[in-house]
């Protein structure tokens, strides 16, 4: 890890993150506290900067929102098939584990796959290859492996790399 | 106001539902792997359904939009993917065994490996 | 109406939270039972809130967050025990 050089000026990303968080937990818009909020959203990364790796940026804030909503309706879907699965005859499901070769290369929007295909339907990550080339993944119920894997690469990878340019 | 109680009530109802969905996977599914698949997923939209009632709620009670709830949502979904995560590698390094009939259960021994 | 709804709803998590309490107890393996106490900790949040409902009071939220924070917490912790057998190497 290589610690990145002290700025003065917080990402827009944790400013904004941090500035919000603040605003929900004290639950107070007065102007006293959006000061506090301003201070504290840029001291804390000014103080943990040394801490951070150099990671890959989002370059497009619109699909990344995209993303999110298509996440969520994702996430609705996701339940009301597993929760047909777990109601009914818990013999016929097929479960299985999948290895879907991975291109992207870096290691945020690698997380950030796993954790989506955790959240949706019938997957969850089991395992990251050490050359991260290969996720592992252990599926409910699977009727065709290449059909599902080839669903989970062009619905969230293909977006992904596309979000973060990579 | 009738309709903002008539909307709590009906994500209360969801939530519920989907609470009580992912503690019946945990009951009965057969092995560690596909109960993993229950808790991490319906719970979660579970909690995040009464969440969404909570904020609706004291909404209309009137003291002013209350969005605080939104951060445990937020919360619980950033968490509940990892925990998942975390608890599947514990399970592959333990070499806890699937169910026999599991695709590519072969394969089990070159996915622990990370030496 | 809102009343009874949240009666019922609180019931419906009790039933969950049996099971879970049965899973907990059946095991087989001890990361079951780790699984069992993460839905636990999800279902005991989801009732204080409930019970903030029920109370008409926004107090009961900072439990709530605690809750979910020690859960996730305790959760890793533990799992991270069970990978290296130990917790801060």
């Amino acid at each position: 890890m290589t610690p990145t050089n002290r700025s003065w000026i917080p990402s827009t990303f944790n400013f904004v993150l941090l500035f919000v968080v603040w605003l929900l937990l004290t639950n107070s818009f007065t102007i006293g506290n959006i000061l506090l909020a301003t201070f504290l959203a840029w001291g804390i990364p000014f103080l943990i900067s040394g801490l951070q790796s150099e990671t890959s940026r989002v370059k497009k804030p619109l699909k990344a929102a995209q993303y999110l909503f298509i996440l969520l309706w994702d996430i609705i879907i996701s339940n009301v098939v597993v929760a047909r699965q777990v109601l009914g005859n818990t013999h016929h499901l097929q479960p299985g584990f999948l290895a879907i070769p991975l291109d992207l290369t870096d290691p945020l929007p690698i997380t950030l796959l796993a954790s989506t295909i955790s959240l949706t339907p019938g997957t969850v990550s089991t395992e990251v290859s050490v050359d991260l080339k290969t996720l592992y993944v252990h599926a409910l119920n699977v009727d065709d492996e290449q059909i599902l894997i080839a669903s989970i690469k062009q619905r969230y990878e293909s977006r992904l790399k596309e979000i973060f340019g990579c | 106001m009738i309709i903002l109680e008539y909307l709590t009530v009906i994500f209360l109802l969801i939530g519920g539902f989907f609470l009580l969905v992912g503690s019946i996977g945990l009951f009965r599914l057969p092995d560690f792997y596909m109960r993993l698949h229950a808790p991490t997923k319906a719970s979660t939209l579970g909690i995040g359904s009464i969440l969404v009632a909570s904020i609706i709620f004291y909404s209309f009670k009137g003291d002013g939009v209350s969005i605080k709830e939104f951060l445990i949502t937020l919360f619980m979904f950033l968490t509940a993917p990892i925990t998942a995560h975390m608890l599947s590698k514990a399970a592959l390094h333990v070499r806890q065994p699937p169910r026999p009939d599991t695709l590519n259960i072969d394969q089990l021994e070159n996915i622990r490996d990370r030496k | 109406m809102l009343e009874n709804t949240v009666l019922a709803v609180s019931a419906a998590i009790g039933v969950s939270l049996l099971l879970n309490l049965w899973r907990f107890m059946k095991g087989p393996h001890m990361l079951d039972r780790i699984l069992a106490l993460d839905t636990m900790y999800i279902n005991a949040i989801a009732l204080i809130v409930l019970l903030g409902i029920y109370m008409g009071s926004p107090l009961y939220y900072e439990g709530a967050l605690l809750i979910a924070m020690l859960g996730f917490v305790s959760t890793s912790a533990v799992c991270k025990f069970i990978l290296r057998g130990d917790i801060i190497e």
